[in-house]
């Protein structure tokens, strides 16, 4: 009897839990597509107002599609970049085992409690500097390098890359020499090819920290044509006569990449948030 | 054995090839987190306005003993860390458990509607929100027409209820995030334990106390830590819901930090000052936890 009641409880529990879960999400979207006066009325039907609201977006001085572009250019390249670099080192601290590298992986993950408050001031003295460095010039403030640059190595990603080579047969990397193909042969055309889905977690993760970052950019990227989505997304919040409907819309193709890549990803979405604490 | 040996065999070449692999990595933590570090330290024994800096000894220390906004910045931040993490914490290991009962249906629905807020970012959540908690907002004209108020909430302006709103607010956005944590280490734990508590007569939340917590208490601990860390850098929501007000009721210290250099008068030092703050509280609280994790075992 108990257990029954017991039952029916978490039911209610987990249905309350999903709706509350879930219903910010459904009036972002249903607020999209209706007009500004409605929404503040409550309303909680799909409207027939997303086309117009979207116009309204692009035709504001927001520069929403450039940031757009920008958001796009900034994860892209960024996790492209962050899958070599970091992945190649969680290998190597691996593969190349020896005491002096093990000594410096320590260090690295010392970095991980680092926090960015405390990086603030410091990295915005240096991006600055960077301007009159001559070839420096190209990671200076209000440019996306210099967005790009701080995120291509973690101690999370190196770790996670450390963590998940070492269930990766040494026997492949022995045969590999044996065959006759070179270090960096055997990292690019052995290891990362059987390893597609660590890969695949690690993109997920790094793309969506990437896509959502919000203090650096907001520091760094200062002029209006430079900004990335978060940017321009708060911005319109702080405006005081807000368009809810164009707001919305703003909100939900900020959205829409993450959400895609969460239903296509699921499995790696998960392991790449979790990487860090198995094993 | 056969290990020891390869090891000490490591060809020179090979080592050489490891720090190549390593090296890009090393450079750039260095570079954009460790060089910083140090640098933020010595500016905070400086003083001056923008560039000019010279050194000033304990100045911008003793400053924060008497600064009233950055007395509210850190019983604000400490308030959300205490208040918020643990109800964070005890809602997802609630519903992960839960969740991880074999004969309830629709498990992979209710997983997946609670982990969905993690797909939004921090900034459109934040103005998600807002929006919903305006004072014309949904959530205030729910409320009205339900009577359970009389009067709309002024969510966004009240003190109080600012202060509330945004820990609503974190607490909707990350519970899901480290239920999936919790759900991954329950899976770990065999089924056979349960079942033989249940012959024993165990009801749930024996089982909860006396099987679960136990054997997740290294992800617990993990994600304690990590929530800790996470608070006390706390910045997006308050930043963008309430833009840290009403008259700094819901300001971080990370957000005054940003108001020092980009809204005050650039002073590089005291930023810095505060800024360390947020460093010896996160090693402090770490460390504070990781012996108590410990000293339970």
């Amino acid at each position: 009897m108990s257990r029954k009641i017991g039952n029916v409880f978490q039911y209610i529990f987990l249905t309350i839990a999903s709706v509350v879960s879930v219903f910010p999400i459904f009036w972002m979207v249903i607020a999209s597509t209706n007009k500004s006066v409605d929404i503040t009325k409550g309303t909680l039907l799909p409207g027939g107002y997303f086309m117009e609201n979207l116009k309204t977006l692009l035709n504001s001085d927001l520069q929403y599609m450039n940031a757009f572009k920008n958001s796009l250019l900034i994860a892209v390249v960024t996790t492209a970049l962050a899958m070599i670099v970091s992945s190649a080192a969680g290998y190597a601290f691996v593969i190349y085992k020896s005491k002096g590298r093990e000594r410096v992986f320590t260090i690295v993950l010392l970095s991980m409690m680092v926090p960015f408050a405390a990086l603030m001031v410091p990295l915005f003295r240096l991006f600055s500097k960077f301007q009159h460095m001559g070839p420096l010039k190209v990671i200076a403030l209000n440019t996306p390098m210099a967005v790009i640059i701080i995120a291509i190595a973690t101690a999370f990603l190196i770790f996670f890359f450390r963590q998940n080579t070492q269930s990766f047969p040494k026997e492949l990397v022995e045969a590999a020499r044996i065959d006759g193909l070179g270090e960096f042969g055997i990292f690019f055309k052995v290891f990362m090819p059987t390893n597609k889905s660590v890969y695949a977690a690690a993109i997920v993760v790094t793309f969506m920290t990437s896509w959502n970052n919000y203090l650096w950019p907001l520091i760094a990227l200062q002029s209006p044509e430079k900004r990335t989505l978060p940017l321009v997304l708060a911005a319109m919040g702080s405006s005081y006569t807000p368009d809810y409907g164009m707001m919305m819309v703003a909100v939900v193709i900020a959205t829409i990449p993450m959400a895609v890549l969460f239903f296509i990803m699921q499995k790696q979405f998960v392991a790449g948030m979790t990487g860090s604490v198995k094993g | 054995m056969a290990d020891m040996t390869k090891k000490k065999d490591m060809s020179p070449k090979l080592n050489r090839t490891g720090w190549i692999f390593v090296l890009p990595s090393i450079i750039l933590i260095v570079a954009f987190v460790f060089y910083p570090m140090v640098q933020a330290l010595i500016t905070s024994f400086q003083s001056g306005a923008g560039n000019n800096l010279s050194f000033s000894g304990l100045s911008n220390y003793k400053r924060l003993l008497t600064d009233t906004t950055f007395r509210k910045a850190l019983s604000n931040t400490v308030l959300y860390l205490v208040v918020q993490v643990p109800i964070m914490i005890l809602l997802a290991l609630a519903i992960s458990s839960m969740l991880n009962n074999k004969r309830l249906k629709f498990k992979g629905l209710f997983r997946t509607a609670i982990f969905l807020p993690c797909v939004t970012s921090l900034v459109a959540y934040s103005i998600v929100f807002k929006s919903l908690f305006a004072t014309d907002g949904f959530v205030n004209a729910m409320l009205v027409k339900l009577n359970i108020i009389a009067e709309p909430i002024s969510w966004i302006t009240d003190p109080v209820w600012a202060k509330v709103l945004i820990i609503v607010a974190i607490t909707w956005r990350w519970t899901g995030y480290n239920m999936v944590f919790y759900l991954s280490g329950l899976q770990g734990i065999d089924d056979s334990i349960y079942e033989a508590a249940e012959i024993d007569g165990a009801g749930a939340f024996q089982k909860f106390k006396s099987i679960t917590l136990p054997m997740l208490k290294p992800i617990i601990l993990f994600t304690t830590i990590n929530s800790t860390i996470g608070t006390l850098q706390l910045f997006d929501e308050p930043m963008n819901i309430t833009q840290g007000g009403p008259a700094n009721a819901t300001i971080t210290i990370s957000q005054y930090i940003y108001n020092i250099l980009f809204k005050y008068s650039s002073d590089f030092g005291y930023a810095a000052a505060v800024s360390y703050v947020v460093v010896i509280m996160i090693v402090v609280l770490s460390f504070i936890q990781l012996k108590v994790g410990d000293k339970n075992e």
